[in-house]
């Protein structure tokens, strides 16, 4: 049948079902394909701590979320355009995230008896029959009969026939949104290869849901968005961890120093260890230790011997590295501590954004224990901070914090990725052999940095010791002199602060450089902030937009930068920690605007926010 | 490797005054390292002593080789970090019983277990020293001190047990007032490919002196203590008159006067199961018919590959089946495209 054509500008798709159904994968494939068709896009995978919680329940709503456009995009959309829902609960859970007059494509044999009760949605109460959504433009298929009917003469058994259900839904979407499936067929015959009757079954139910759009009558409409303006250049798709683990690599390479990274696996961390450890051809040498602390030391023994040292957690963990972050501190030895912060105090909400562990980052320590702090602003930003975070550290001899978070670490973006050969130098010099006949060697000595010499094992007429207790500046010897103290907590203080020298000025992203209201921000908040700010400047206010990667020490020109405005808002997925710093740094009554529930900013949210200031 | 000049014990010696108490079972120790490292043939810049906390951790400060005094019971993590990144290298560790066994005790089993190429020297004075006198995980049940004025609740840890129990792949015991033993032992660590644990014996002369005094004092050594030597029968005594027999797994004491030297203990020190007999001569020395205590090498597998051996070979086997790694490809991937 002939279908309506129409072309949009960009839109919000969610994918939700029980976690047992597939949607983080229909969703990456959604995305893949999105990517290649040169839409700019974003995503926002929104998943249960439960690996497997009880099927067809709330607790078990695993959903994916895809904005994507002609236009730049900078955030997953507020609200979706779409919403496929495989069950009852998918649709209970994810209802409020619809627009009005919204899309629910709904699998009918996900709202029987048995998934309503699952759901506790009352007997008789169907929202698909009650009414109820009837602001909606609905549309019920039965997934789980036409997938059945499809595979029936295929040999695999129903258990098997019903995890095919997910390519039904992405074969349909692909049809609506004309996206080809070349690259989702390339991934199911690499996926099964080894199982030739599955492989055959996904494609079949893949063309099958393809094939309901355009032979039903319930789908007369199919959409266009055409390739988003962007810079030109070569571009792939890219995710914050993959990103940040990219960053480690192109360090590593870069200054010519084996990485290794020691870790114990975390929420939501973890994917940065599996993305290192596929690159041991690079050198890149990953260690599951049997807790964050040795995690830590490990890579403290590593950076000792004259590796590119890493370790990486979540804020569970990096509490639990607090004592070694600050021997690292103490011996200034280069050292890459990766926070993928999550929702907390304690284990919190595991898969849940939040970025609460700013102040953690700049004083969660014992003594008087200043670290660099850098953080990443969206997927793609992980891989130049991480690399700068790695810059840093070795340039420096010193302990950086790198900070991203749940949303940025799991969420997509496209990447106009570098070539290896624009990437700033990173200059590593160890200290070179002496004879008996030269001055003694002094591992204290300092340079301009005031960092000191990388002594490494092995080198001869270098041996020295290091350790915890203080050192007498220069020999290296342990010193409980009291001015010495003074002055060695002042000098490892100086060291993080001269990093501004090395570092970036601080700009204005969006917006005039002076104005009513600069929005401050940092990490994962950047697309909220963006979209939100864009949206001001169009509504006719003077609004700015600025977000810091650089955060210990800040960029020179911060002060003067936010002094053009007059406030300064900060809005953080916390209860106020950047804002505190910047108070006490600046003596400014900067704003605070907080959210604290585990997920992004909405940029409408941002927007009305800040409406109300001016 | 170039001719090495023949060092002495005085290049091991650091420029630093040693700060022990006068009279530590430390001193001993030092002296016997420092007296074994120039025969192992090595230059002096490849050795490193990575420390944690506690009296014993002092260690690397008096050593003139790289050095690393870190926090406590932490040291054999960091040494692992170390030994996989740099193979090269003979790594050392110094450690006590509260640094091994209390705080550091998840990661001392595990170092065991995966077999790093380090040799660790384990400090057992059961006691806390430097933070003047608390019982330690090795102290004896009911021991006073003075957090424990009415006496400690606690059960001891058997070192060489739990050892033993992690599948550590050499195990060995020494003593401090034993300088020629010490040495020996410590020789053969360092000569064991693999994580070489040697406990050592060290008197704590401020906080729980003569806590081994019987089998150090020449009244009771022979008679209390049993120096294993592999291929030789377990024998001690005044003049090695009595011997260990086994009984089915049962050891028995005998006057080997009584019985056929064909039915004693000969000692096989790649024998886990006897090692694991052995290590459970633990005895309190008051009870009657109790076992003497055995020093020198309980175990040890050679047969078990390093960690930093395993750990380095799938690096070298990545890089020959995919050749060594190319950053712009990997920072393309497999899609791209294009945006004029």
């Amino acid at each position: 049948m002939n279908s309506i054509e129409t072309t949009l500008e960009s839109v919000v798709i969610r994918f939700a079902g029980d976690s047992g159904d597939g949607m983080q994968l229909t969703g990456s494939q959604f995305t893949n394909a999105t990517a290649l068709l040169g839409n700019d896009l974003a995503t926002f995978p929104d998943f249960p701590a439960e690996i497997r919680a009880p099927q067809g329940t709330l607790a078990g709503v695993s959903g994916f979320q895809i904005h994507f456009g002609s236009t730049r995009i900078h955030t997953p959309g507020d609200r979706c355009d779409v919403l496929v829902v495989m069950n009852v609960a998918a649709l209970k859970a994810n209802l409020r995230n619809l627009k009005k007059g919204g899309v629910i494509i709904a699998n009918t044999d996900g709202f029987d008896a048995k998934n309503m009760r699952l759901a506790n949605v009352p007997e008789g109460e169907n929202p698909l029959e009650n009414g109820s959504l009837s602001e909606y433009d609905v549309k019920t298929i039965d997934v789980t009969k036409i997938t059945r009917a499809a595979l029936a003469d295929s040999g695999l058994g129903t258990k098997e026939i019903d995890r095919c259900k997910n390519m039904f839904v992405l074969g349909l979407l692909y049809w609506m949104y004309h996206r080809p499936m070349d690259n989702t067929l390339a991934f199911i015959q690499a996926k099964f290869k080894k199982n030739e009757a599955v492989l055959n079954a996904n494609i079949k139910v893949l063309q099958a849901g393809w094939s309901y759009g355009e032979t039903t009558e319930m789908f007369a409409n199919r959409y266009n968005i055409a390739p988003a303006k962007m810079e030109a250049g070569v571009y792939r798709g890219i995710m914050g961890n993959q990103a940040a683990a990219y960053g480690l690599i192109a360090a590593s390479v870069k200054s010519g120093l084996p990485l290794f990274y020691g870790t114990y696996p975390i929420t939501p961390a973890s994917d940065v260890l599996h993305e290192l450890s596929k690159y041991k051809n690079f050198d890149i040498k990953t260690f599951q230790a049997e807790d964050e602390i040795a995690g830590i030391c490990s890579a403290i023994g590593a950076a000792f011997g004259g590796h590119l040292a890493v370790t990486g957690s979540s804020g569970p963990g990096i509490a639990l590295k607090t004592e070694a972050i600050g021997l690292a501190t103490m011996l200034e030895l280069p050292l890459v501590v990766v926070n993928i912060q999550r929702a907390g105090p304690s284990t919190g909400l595991p898969t849940k954004t939040e970025q609460a562990d700013l102040l953690q980052s700049f004083y969660g320590r014992n003594g008087e224990c200043p670290v660099v702090i850098v953080a990443a602003q969206s997927p793609a930003d992980c891989f130049i901070m991480a690399y700068e975070a790695c810059r840093i550290s070795l340039e420096h001899m010193i302990p950086v914090f790198f900070l991203s978070d749940g949303y940025i670490a799991n969420g997509s973006e496209p990447w106009k990725f570098p070539n290896s050969s624009e990437l700033p130098n990173i200059t590593v010099e160890f200290a070179k052999e002496r004879a008996s006949s030269d001055d003694k060697f002094m591992p204290y000595f300092r340079d301009e940095k005031l960092s000191r010499p990388w002594a490494v094992p092995g080198t001869k007429g270098l041996e020295h010791r290091i350790g915890g207790l203080e050192k007498q500046n220069i020999t290296g010897n342990i010193s409980y002199d009291p001015d010495n103290h003074e002055l060695m907590v002042k000098l490892r203080q100086e060291k993080v602060d001269l990093v501004a020298n090395y570092i970036p000025n601080q700009t204005i992203d969006t917006g005039d450089d002076s104005g009513d209201i600069l929005i401050l921000g940092w990490g994962g908040t950047y697309g909220a902030l963006k979209t939100a700010t864009q949206q001001l400047i169009t509504d006719g206010h003077k609004v700015s937009h600025a977000h810091l990667r650089y955060l210990n020490p800040f960029p020179k020109n911060l002060g003067e930068l936010m002094g053009k405005f007059k406030k300064v808002v900060i809005p953080e997925l916390n209860n106020g920690q950047l804002v505190k710093i910047i108070r006490d740094k600046y003596f400014i009554d900067a704003i605070a605007y907080n959210k604290i529930q585990g997920q992004p900013f909405m940029a409408s949210e941002v927007v009305a926010y800040i409406k109300s200031q001016l | 490797m170039t001719a090495i000049e023949k060092l002495t014990s005085k290049d091991f010696a650091s420029d630093q005054e040693v700060r022990w108490c006068p009279g530590c079972g430390d001193y001993s120790i030092l002296k016997q390292v420092q007296t074994v490292l120039p025969d192992l043939g090595r230059p002096k810049e490849e050795f490193v002593f990575i420390s944690g906390i506690g009296c014993s951790s002092r260690f690397p400060y008096y050593m003139d080789t790289f050095g690393m005094h870190s926090i406590h019971g932490r040291a054999t993590a960091i040494a692992t970090g170390l030994k996989a990144t740099r193979p090269d290298l003979s790594v050392w560790v110094i450690t006590g019983d509260g640094d091994s066994m209390s705080i550091g005790g998840n990661h001392f089993i595990h170092m065991l277990r995966r077999n790093p190429d380090l040799n660790v020297l384990l400090f057992n004075n059961q006691i806390y020293g430097l933070t003047k006198g608390q019982y330690s995980p090795t102290s004896e049940q009911g021991k006073v001190t003075k957090s424990t004025p009415m006496g400690s609740v606690d059960y001891p840890f058997n070192p060489i047990a739990l050892c033993l129990g992690a599948d550590a792949t050499f195990v060995a015991r020494t003593m401090d007032r034993d300088p020629k033993h010490q040495q020996a032992i410590i020789k053969r660590g360092y000569e064991h490919k693999g994580t070489s644990m040697i406990e050592i014996y060290q008197n704590c002369n401020v906080f729980n002196d003569g806590a081994f005094e019987i089998f150090t004092e020449k009244g009771s050594k022979k008679q209390e203590t049993l120096f294993m030597e592999n291929g030789k029968p377990l024998l001690f005594g005044e003049q090695n008159e009595k011997g260990i027999m086994l009984d089915g797994f049962k050891p028995v004491i005998v006057n080997i006067s009584d019985v056929s030297s064909n039915d004693l203990w000969i000692h096989d020190e790649t024998d886990l199961v006897k090692a694991t007999i052995l290590s459970r001569f633990y005895d309190d020395a008051s009870i009657e018919g109790h076992f003497p205590r055995p020093f020198g090498v309980f175990y040890v597998n050679e047969n078990k590959a390093t960690f930093d051996d395993l750990f380095n070979a799938q690096i070298e086997e990545a890089k020959t089946n995919y050749g060594k790694g190319d950053l712009d490809k990997l920072l393309a991937g497999r899609e791209t495209w294009v945006v004029n």
